[in-house]
């Protein structure tokens, strides 16, 4: 399947001969298995795994809860009442579910973040990141319509606030919005079709999954260094590489059974720490939560949505030149979505010669800016939209934007990039020379 | 630096989800109960007198609609004997005919209330506008300490208790006149005044096991009560994550010894040792 050489699957009995020459399964699982993959990959490359368990886990757990849930206003919530009383083993799976919703967000904002450190999405990966990013566009929808379900206060009033950004849109706004929920307010319609939607869309993401792993098998990983695996014969690409199963399945194993002890650590001694007091008031359309605040995976782009208000001059500037048509709540829905189209597009803003950010100089620090500026962002978007924390906000928008729009490009041409190592086998040898064996030479590659 | 990207994450994490729940200057104290913490259990005795209070007093306004008089006698819990469960069901008086919740609650036949059983649900109670209690000790965060961090939270739980506790001593004994309606100032209620009267009164109930029912005494097992009904089975929670902890961290240091073996003969270093 990938570019690398590699052996690829014999039948040898008369039944798997009989069954490869019909439908080669046994083919496809070996040669997914057995690809060759860069022996240098570091920690961070564990987040994948990590991401389809979740995706497993959230689907299994919600189809039993889908078994004892009613979609509907006057009886949602105590549905989830009664699973969390009365259904065997209802509670830790309902648990389970809605933790099992943040760790989905801690792995993918790893992931995203080390592909961003370590150049993946660069040539030739754009289209393993542009489908990576459509499946994150896909859980933002996904989760955000799994948190109105209970129909607590904070799934009323939250889905309220989101569902009105589309009104926000000129002209067709309000139109957009009494059709996405069905009625020109939250309601049963609303309830019924997030309901519906959010049982369908994880099954669009499996499949989106299957498109992103089959990218990368085709493209071959990205590693630390950046340097592609040596393709010319078989015997040099197995310099650089080892076989999927065992080695990296095992690795990835160990780490997703140190995450999961943290994350049933979570779910057994502090199940509600990341959800919201108000969502177990069950809806009330009448009594308005004194502060909505989205869950804390979607607070650094809330952040940006309220950064850009009437009085920065960007947005001045905007409604100006628009004859008024974008105002600012237009501009912020424009600010948040472009937030991740900016994103989505840094395979073409990124003009380094250098694919990892390890032999970077400058590139590092504005990437651990990058960093920081996404926690303060995450920070500034629980915090009331009042006093200082406007102004941080609007400060970590602009960096935001600032990174993809100029850093990236500019860095390309003015940064100095270190060289990196000549093979994956190089890298691999020197680390691990360094580590195991304090003191003793280890000979470098010979040739 | 991707090391300290994960922790900063985590700590980005803590302090967010702190800081939404500290909004407000209301004052709770931090009182400690015996359910806190990873091992922490229900004190079934403090459950027995929270009931007590719950009827005695609070239940006169407060429905209590999602619990079950059954779970009563769950073990973790209140762990009352089934047949005392059974005779509490069965004078257990309703006062909110109206309310739909209770409509299952009613003989068809007469209007009258049934004779309740372990198996119905304690009654909705909507006649004074008092909130439904089952799932108050969730439905509030408490203190969330120290300087408003969350990490208490961390440990102990929301909160939600220690807000109810709170809430039910913080009475000053001031009171206010608005549009008809007498406010109560209370040091730990939002915004300072509340509708419900001071509640509680020192030996306001008579504790069948001779626990001297002071108003703090009274608050802190009314609170305790109130956590075990929002979440009734949390002692079968704890229990599995400490299972569940324990397991993952036999099979992760299990798989570290593997992939250190069939990694050991790839990294030149430890092959010849």
């Amino acid at each position: 399947m990938s570019g690398i050489p590699h052996d690829h699957y014999e039948p040898k009995s008369g039944g798997a001969k009989w069954l490869e020459s019909r439908l080669p399964v046994i083919g496809l699982i070996h040669d997914t298995l057995k690809i060759p993959t860069p022996k240098n990959l570091n920690w961070m490359w564990i987040w994948g795994i990590v991401l389809t368990f979740c995706l497993v886990l959230q689907i299994a757990t919600g189809v039993v809860l889908v078994m004892h849930y009613t979609p509907h206003v006057d009886m949602a919530f105590a549905s989830v009442e009664h699973i969390m009383r009365d259904v065997n083993g209802g509670q830790m799976i309902r648990y389970f579910h809605m933790n099992g919703a943040s760790l989905f967000f801690v792995a993918v904002y790893l992931h995203i973040f080390r592909s961003l450190y370590y150049g993946s999405y660069k040539a030739p990966r754009e289209v393993t990141w542009i489908i990576g990013m459509l499946i994150y566009l896909l859980m933002m929808g996904t989760a955000f319509m799994g948190y109105v379900l209970p129909w607590g206060q904070m799934s009323f009033h939250g889905t309220a606030v989101i569902t009105g950004l589309f009104g926000a849109i000129p002209f067709v706004g309000e139109a957009i919005q009494t059709w996405l929920l069905g009625a020109s307010s939250v309601g049963q319609p609303a309830l019924n079709r997030f309901f519906s939607l959010h049982y369908l869309l994880p099954f669009i993401m499996a499949g989106l999954v299957i498109v992103h792993i089959w990218a990368f098998h085709s493209t071959g990983n990205n590693n630390p260094t950046g340097v592609e695996v040596r393709r010319t014969s078989k015997a040099e690409a197995e310099k650089d590489t080892l076989p999927f199963w065992p080695y990296f399945v095992i690795k990835d194993l160990f780490a997703l059974a140190i995450i999961l002890a943290v994350f049933v650590a979570v779910v057994g001694f502090m199940p509600n720490y990341l959800g919201h007091p108000d969502n177990y008031v069950e809806a009330n359309p009448l009594v308005t939560p004194s502060h909505i605040v989205p869950e804390w995976y979607f607070l650094p782009f809330y952040a940006i949505l309220r950064s850009f208000t009437a009085d920065v001059w960007v947005v001045m500037f905007a409604e100006w030149i628009s004859f008024g048509i974008i105002d600012a709540k237009f501009f912020g829905v424009l600010a948040m979505f472009g937030a991740i189209v900016v994103m989505a597009l840094a395979p073409w803003l990124d003009t380094s010669s250098v694919r990892s950010g390890r032999y970077r100089p400058m590139f590092k620090w504005w990437f651990a800016l990058l960093v920081v500026d996404f926690i303060v962002l995450m920070w500034a978007g629980a915090m009331p939209a009042e006093g200082i924390y406007p102004i941080i906000a609007l400060i970590g928008s602009a960096y935001w934007f600032a990174y993809f729009l100029v850093i990236l490009p500019l860095l390309g041409v003015i940064e100095k990039p270190e060289t990196p190592p000549q093979t994956i086998e190089e890298d691999f040898n020197a680390h691990h020379a360094a580590e195991d064996t304090p003191g003793r030479p280890v000979a470098s590659p010979a040739e | 630096m991707i090391r300290t990207l994960t922790l900063s994450a985590a700590v980005a994490l803590g302090l967010a989800t702190g800081a939404s729940a500290a909004g407000g200057e209301a004052q709770v104290t931090d009182y400690a109960f015996s359910f806190e913490g990873p091992f922490g259990s229900f004190d079934q005795f403090q459950l027995q007198r929270g009931l007590q209070v719950y009827t005695e007093v609070c239940s006169a306004c407060h429905g209590m609609k999602y619990v079950n008089f059954r779970n009563l006698s769950d073990e973790g819990g209140p762990d009352l004997p089934e047949d005392q469960v059974r005779a509490y069901a069965e004078q257990f008086f309703m006062s909110d005919f109206q309310a739909p919740e209770n409509q299952d609650l009613i003989d068809p036949e007469t209007g009258d209330q049934k004779t309740l059983t372990p198996a119905d649900h304690f009654p909705a109670n909507n006649t004074q506008g008092a909130p439904d209690l089952s799932l108050m000790a969730k439905a509030r965060a408490g203190f969330s300490g120290p300087y408003g961090t969350g990490i208490s939270q961390l440990i102990n739980g929301m909160g939600g208790p220690e807000y109810i506790a709170s809430l039910l001593t913080s009475y000053t004994g001031e009171t206010k006149d608005e549009a008809g309606t007498v406010l109560y100032e209370n040091k730990a209620y939002p915004g300072g005044y509340i509708n419900m009267a001071p509640p509680l009164y020192p030996d306001g109930v008579v504790y069948e096991d001779g626990t001297e029912a002071t108003v703090e005494q009274q608050a802190k097992d009314v609170a305790a009560f109130l956590m075990w009904t929002a979440e009734p089975k949390m002692m079968a929670r704890k229990q599995a994550g400490l299972t569940g902890v324990i397991f993952l961290t036999v099979l992760a240091v299990l798989l570290y010894m593997t992939n250190k073996r069939i990694w050991a003969p790839h990294k030149k270093g430890t092959r010849e040792t």
